[in-house]
This record gives structure tokens, sequence and C-alpha cells, in this order.
């Protein structure tokens, strides 16, 4: 069996990691750094990746991508109050939200592709081998959509994702397969964008999940806004300037407020700095732990409900957690350590690095599926109650929150009038009473045979598989013959739509690849032609004037090559002119070294 | 949504023993949940039964060590992450198997739930009664109700809302010790019950006590639900 990898596509850094000689181990890239940042640019030279792309975030801020994990899964309405805060244009097609860099426009799968495709190129570098197949994390409150989206990105991205996880899950593998730990553990993640909370029983190789909760719309991201805010409210006062007009000035703020968001876990006080546009100066601003808190402590604050809620529905007091381990960047905080400590009454571990234990966690279930491990098994739970729409706008459960999972239920239907031919199911995830205040996850329509109302019976599967992700299946009771659903997703791209962009992305790949093999060509045809002109001027009266005639005509046919677009063309002629110049050089050769033994004796020479 | 309604498993004991072969390699299985010639995961049959499913005898009285320890040894066995290599029919078992066994291990863990399922399975000739509360425990919740209704129209800090309150907060009080007295009750039943399967007569005189007792059970399990009901409104009101 080939190799998996595990995969951390986080909102600010991803990293691939695989399992070398039994230790889970992160991949690091050629700068040798671990973490890819989830930043994607559309630049003329074509599309970058990782810490090149980062540069364009003030460059080029508005065909520069970050933060897309926030919007997968996700329509148009669901981001609408942060909109402000995201230089490119956000469009929705089909439920899906669309960004539009430059000419084309992306759906935030096709943008995590990317991002994947760069981490699965990193893991063939070093491995030396072709990678396929992949375990992705993704964090454990995500919906469905979410969860698909993110499988739809992995295809794109040409890798077979074996296995959704939950990020904190993940991250007690890692932990767990290094401490050999037993008892109860709460994992609390707080990440660049979002936050989890889970509750884990361990015993004797079982990691089994007693409840999770947390918000997909929480994480560093927000106390980074936070920060730039303040700031910019402070320059317009005082400047009488609008940040927000000038994108580029937004997003180095931005960056600005990270950076010193940062420090600030390690120092006591920081400075920060940024030009302000229209040549008005400088803007500089002193910044120290405490005020931090003070202007964060709320956003860190609304981890502890969800905090408290997990607890609850794992029937625990805090008294009752053995152990807390904190993962996620945000948590090297010193506020984000205080009040976790407070909440559990201990103090937390933090003994693996955080922004990478996620990312080793998959590498342990990328090894558990290929049968490499056999003694650790995951029973993880699904975050949210999957229901379905019943009369007066209400929600009926099936499968409720923290459910172990695999986990399926059962519902039959029939007719309410002669000869229906249809029955519509609208499909739900969420855990409010009313339809219009939880999730829409898809809608499907059972195919009836027409018959006296109530006969017919089918009876439907909603099954919510290891990934966390629901397949429904339904069957004609009266004649046992299964019925095919296509269901329709209210927040995510149809099975066609990943099709054609799967296509798309081998149609860029090749196009990426041809210009790249095109530039190269045409740096080497320059160098050349610039060396031989330099010779021809230095020794054409060393060689017959026809070779000369010829090298001048190899020179002219590489130069029109040049101007093309075929890379083989230019090789080609490249080729011709070396073999045309060769006896230039071979004269030049023997020139120079007639020369350097003029003037020396024989006894010298030898 | 036109109309739905919850589907009930088919009678499991009939079905119970039923032998059939294996998918693969046709040799006789009768429950097993691995082949014993070609060692080929079988599907656990939809007639299975949570207690069979996990390996239990019907007892309301099960050791949680004893029953968590069996689940995880199952969950080995039938988890999908184990069957990553298998062929696509091995997966789709696998799959099947492990929600039917977290399923089962959900409803035999707690004891109440274990209880409605094993009354569910035990139907029969206690199918037929209808369970609504008893007149007097009815009355009380109404009335319960209308006191709580006034107080959430009442100013909290008025005279009239303050004595609501004390009524509220006294009625709780006896609520929880009634609710204490049921689980008790519950218990005693859940003994009873054990005791009579492990004697394991067949005279119609414990016939008469099986059905007593699953009556019974029935009632309070009901009656339970009210209170339960009643009780988290209160406490959702009055904090």
């Amino acid at each position: 069996m080939s190799r998996i990898v595990g995969i951390d596509l986080g909102t600010t850094n991803s990293l691939v990691a695989y399992m070398k000689d039994g230790k889970p181990t992160v991949i690091p890239g050629r700068t040798g750094r671990t973490m890819v940042p989830s930043v994607v640019a559309m630049t003329d030279n074509g599309l970058i990746v990782g810490d090149p792309a980062k540069e364009h975030l003030t460059r080029n801020p508005e065909r520069t991508v970050y933060s897309v994990k926030r919007f997968m899964g996700k329509g148009l309405a669901d981001v609408q109050n942060e909109l402000a805060y995201f230089p490119y244009s956000l469009t929705e097609q089909g439920g899906v939200i669309r960004m539009k860099l430059g000419e084309k426009t992306y759906s935030p799968p096709q943008i995590s592709a990317m991002i994947l495709k760069e981490l699965k190129q990193r893991a063939e570098a070093s491995l030396g081998e072709s990678i396929t197949k992949a375990v992705i994390t993704v964090p454990a409150y995500f919906n469905d959509s979410q969860r698909q989206a993110t499988k739809d990105a992995g295809m794109i991205a040409g890798l077979d994702v074996l296995r959704i996880i939950n990020e904190p899950t993940a991250a007690s593998l890692a932990y767990g397969l290094q401490e050999k730990t037993q008892g109860t553990i709460a994992v609390y993640d707080l990440g660049g964008g979002t936050f989890d909370i889970s509750i884990l029983k361990l015993k004797n190789g079982i990691f089994e999940v007693l409840a999770t909760n947390g918000d997909t719309h929480l994480g560093g991201d927000d106390l980074d806004r936070r920060i730039a805010d303040r700031f910019i409210d402070e320059i317009r006062q005082a400047h009488q300037i609008d940040l927000g007009a000038y994108p580029d000035h937004m997003q180095t703020m931005r960056l600005e407020a990270e950076r010193a968001k940062i420090a600030l876990s390690d120092d006591r006080e920081t400075t920060l700095a940024i030009e302000l546009p229209q040549g008005k100066g400088r803007f500089t601003r002193h910044l120290t732990r405490d005020q931090l808190e003070s202007l964060t402590v709320d956003i860190i604050e609304r981890t502890l409900a969800p905090c408290r809620q997990a607890l609850k529905d794992a029937g625990l007091t805090p008294a009752g957690i053995d152990e807390v381990v904190l993962v996620g960047g945000s948590t090297r905080m010193p506020l984000v350590r205080q009040l976790v400590q407070e909440l559990f009454g201990k103090q937390p571990h933090c003994e693996l690095n955080p922004d990478e234990v996620v990312a080793l966690g998959a590498a342990v279930q990328a090894d558990i599926l290929s049968g490499g491990t056999t003694d650790m098994l995951l029973l993880d739970v699904t975050p949210l109650s999957l229901g379905i729409e019943t009369m007066g706008g209400v929600m009926s459960s099936l499968i409720r929150r923290n459910t172990t999972i695999p986990a399926s239920a059962k519902e039959m239907f029939t007719t309410y009038v002669d000869g229906q031919t249809g029955v519509d199911i609208h499909i739900l995830q969420g855990e409010r009473e009313l339809v219009k205040d939880n999730r829409s996850l898809a809608r499907f329509r059972l195919k009836v045979a027409p018959l006296p109302a109530g006969v017919p019976r089918i009876e439907v599967t909603f099954l919510i598989d290891a990934n966390g992700i629901l397949n429904v299946k339904a069957s004609d009771m009266r004649t046992g013959q299964s019925q095919s659903i296509e269901v329709r997703p209210s927040y995510g791209l149809s099975d066609q739509e990943v099709e054609r962009m799967i296509e798309d992305s081998f149609k860029f790949a090749a196009d990426d690849v041809n210009a790249r093999k095109l530039i190269e060509a045409r740096l080497d045809a320059g160098a050349l032609i610039t060396t031989t002109d330099k010779s021809l001027g230095e020794g054409a009266h060393l060689i017959a004037q026809a070779e000369v005639e010829a090298i001048r005509r190899a020179l002219s046919l590489l130069v029109t090559a040049r101007d093309g677009n075929d890379p083989k063309t230019i090789r080609a002629r490249m080729t011709d002119l070396e073999q045309a110049a060769k006896p230039l050089s071979v004269a030049m050769l023997n020139d120079s070294l007639k020369r350097s033994l003029q003037g020396k004796k024989v006894s010298e020479v030898r | 949504m036109d109309h739905h309604h919850h589907s009930h498993s088919t009678n499991p004991r009939e079905l119970q023993m039923a032998r059939s072969m294996c998918w693969h390699c046709q040799s006789e299985v009768a429950g097993e949940y691995f082949c014993e010639r070609c060692v080929k995961v079988q599907p656990v049959s939809k007639e299975t039964d949570y207690f069979t499913c996990l390996g239990f005898p019907r007892r309301l009285t099960i050791d949680s060590d004893k029953l968590e320890e069996k689940f995880y040894e199952l969950s080995r066995a039938f988890h999908p992450d184990f069957y990553q290599n298998k062929s696509e029919t091995e997966r789709s078992i696998s799959l099947g198997n492990a929600a039917t066994l977290n399923t089962a291990y959900r409803t035999l863990r707690d004891p109440i739930r274990r209880a409605e399922y094993l009354l569910d399975l035990e139907a029969g000739a206690v199918k037929e009664i209808r369970t609504s509360p008893p007149a007097d425990l009815f009355e009380e919740i109404l009335e319960l109700q209308e006191t709580l209704e006034e107080y959430r129209s009442s100013d909290p800090s008025s005279q009239t809302g303050k004595q609501l309150r004390d009524k509220l907060l006294q009625e709780q009080q006896t609520l929880e010790q009634r609710q204490g007295a049921m689980e008790t009750q519950l218990h005693n039943l859940f003994t009873d019950w054990d005791t009579l399967q492990d004697r394991g007569e067949a005279t119609s005189q414990a016939r008469t006590e099986r059905d007593r007792l699953l009556k019974q059970m029935r009632e309070i399990l009901s009656n339970r639900t009210y209170v339960n009901n009643i009780v988290n409104d209160l406490v959702a009101t009055i904090g």
C-alpha cells in the first residue's frame, strides 16, 4: 500500500507529516521551515503559495487570499459582517462563496487545493515518491458542509482523502503516542480561525471522545482584527485617514497586529509601526501585554462557554479532567493559558509544539489506516445534531450531538395524498428547535410509486461515517429495492462541479509547468546568446568564414525561438547553436592555451 | 416534508438465531461476527438485538466496566479504520457494523435507555397499555404549569413574585424527592426482573410476575419523563 500522509490544513499555516520509523515527523520545505503559510497569490507570472505568496499580501492585496478556511462550506450571507476585512471581491454561486482574483473566479475548495498541492509536492520532493493519499484534519466543530468542502479540496488537489479527522483528536493521538497517557483529557485548541474543545477518555489505546464543542469562527484572526481596528481608529482620529480605503495598508496593519500579538507572548511590551498612505508619515504605537489582554479578553473568554458545555455533555466537572492539552498557535498567549488553567484548575500541557501537534496526529491516523499502528483506535463523535424538517418548520433530531461515529438512524417515510410521486426531505444540522435557526445541509426528493396515501413505505438510512460526513440511502420496503438519491447540498459544490474543478486543476497544472519551462528556457537561451555573441567578437578570426556564418544563422534562429512560446523549440535551437559554435569554442580554447604557453620555457610547461 | 414516523424493528426473538451463509465463502455462519472458514467479517443481522450484539444477557443490571470492555473489543473488530485495505464489501460491512455497535452501546450504557429498550423488546403482553400520567400526577403538573406561567408574567422583585418563587422552590423540592423515590423503585424493579430471569421458570406464575414487572417499569419510566420535564422547566425558570 502506498504511503498516506497527514495534513493539517490550517487557517493561517498548513503542514504535512508522515510516520518515519514509528515516529510522526513533519516534513520541512527547502528552507527548513515546517509551516506553509495558508496564503495563495495570483501573480502575473502565475500562481504562488506559502511564504513567497505572503509577500504579496501587501504588494498585491486584491489578488492574494489568506484565511480561506473561514469560507469553506459557507455562503456569502455567512460572512456578511466581515466582508470589509477581505480585499478581494466575493460573490456567491450555488450557495458557495466565489473569490474573484484577477480574471478568474475561484471557490474556497479550489484555493485550499492549491495549498494542499504545495504540501503534496513538498512531501513528494522530500520522500522521493508520488503521494496520492492523505488524512486531512478539520476543526472538530466543522459541520457537514465544511467537511465536504475539505474533502472536495483534497480531490481537486489530486489527493484521495482517506479520512477527515478532527484537529483536537489528532492532537490527542500525538500526545497519547508520546506519553502513553490513560485517563480523561481535555484538548483546548485555539487556532488562527477556529476554536475547539474536546474531552476524551484514553484507555488501553482507545481514544474515546466523550464530548466536543467549539466555535468555527473564533481564533487568532479575531484577536489581530481587534488590535488592528483599535489602531485604525486612532489613525483616523489623529490623521483623518481611513485606512480601510487602502487594502495594502490594511494588510500591513493586520500583519503588524499579528506580529505584535506574537511578540507579546514573550515580551511585556512592543512597538507597532506602519507607514501611512498619502505620505502622511509613520504611525508608531507602544503596546504592552496588559493593554493587549484588556483589549482581547472578551474574545478569549468566548472559549469558556463551549468548554463548560462540553464538560456538561461528557457528564463531568473540571475535577474529573486528568490532563489539559493546549493546541494551536493562539494558546501561546499567556492570557489564554491563564484562563484555561483557571477553568480546569490544573496546569495545561504544552510539551509538543502547538503548531505541529495536529499534523503529527494526522500522521499517526494515516499510519493506523495503512495498517502500521494497530494498537491505537480513535472513536470520535459528531459535533452537531442531525435532523430533518418536519411540519411547522420544526427540526426533528435523528442523531444527537456527541454520538459516536459511525452513527446511523433509520426513518420511515410515506405519502400524504393519493398518487403522490415524491417526498421532499430537508436535512439540517444544529441544536435549535426551529429549522430556520439551524444549518441547512441538503435537500433531496424520494421517488415514490403512485399509490394510495400511506401505502408506500420508504426507509431512509442516514449514516454519518467515520469522517463525520453524512451518507443517505433509501429503500422501498414493499419492493425491497434500493433507490439512488441525488442530494443537493445547500452550501456545497455539486459532484459535477468538483469533477470540472479537478479537470481544471490538471489543466492549470499543465499550464503552470509549461509556463515555468518557458521561463527557464528563455533565461538559458538568453545566457547562451550573450556568451556566443561575446565569443564571436573575440574569436571570429580564429575560424573559417563559413563557420562564422553558420553560428550567426543559428544565433538568429535562437533569438526568434526565444521570442516564441514553445520551450521545446527554444531548447532545440539552443542545441543547434551549441553544435554550430563548437569549432569556435575549440579554436578559442586552443588559442588561449597557446597564448598561455607562449613565453614559458618548455621545462615550465612539463 | 410530508409525513414521517419512527420505525420499529419486527419482533426480534423470532429471528434471533437465524442461520445464514457467509457472503464470501458460503459456509454456514450462526451469528458469529467472523466466518470460521474464511475469516471474513459478517454483517450484524438487522434482527440482532443490542444485548446479543454486545454479548450480554437481557438483564437490567449490567456491569458498566465489562460493557465498556466489550464495546472497545468489538470496536477494534469492526471499526472502518482497520478495513482501509479491504474489499469494498468488507468496508461497507465494517461501516454498518460499527454504526450498529455504537447504537447498541449507547443504548445499553444508560440504565434508563437500557430499560426502555428492553421494554420494547419484551413488549408482548404489555404492549397495548397506553400510559398517560396517573390522574393525581397529571393534576399536580397542570397546577404547577399554571403557577409557572403566573410567575413568568409577574415581576420577580414584587411581593407576589417572591411568594410564587417560594412556592415553586417548594414544589421543586417535593418533585426532586419524588424523582429520588422513583429511581429507587426502578432500581428494585430492575433487580426483581433480573432475579426472575435468572430463575428461568416457565410457569404461569412466573409469566404473571413478568408481566407485572414490565407494566410497573413502563409506568414509572413514563411518569419519570413527565416529572423530569417539569423539573427541567422549573430549573430553567427559577434557576
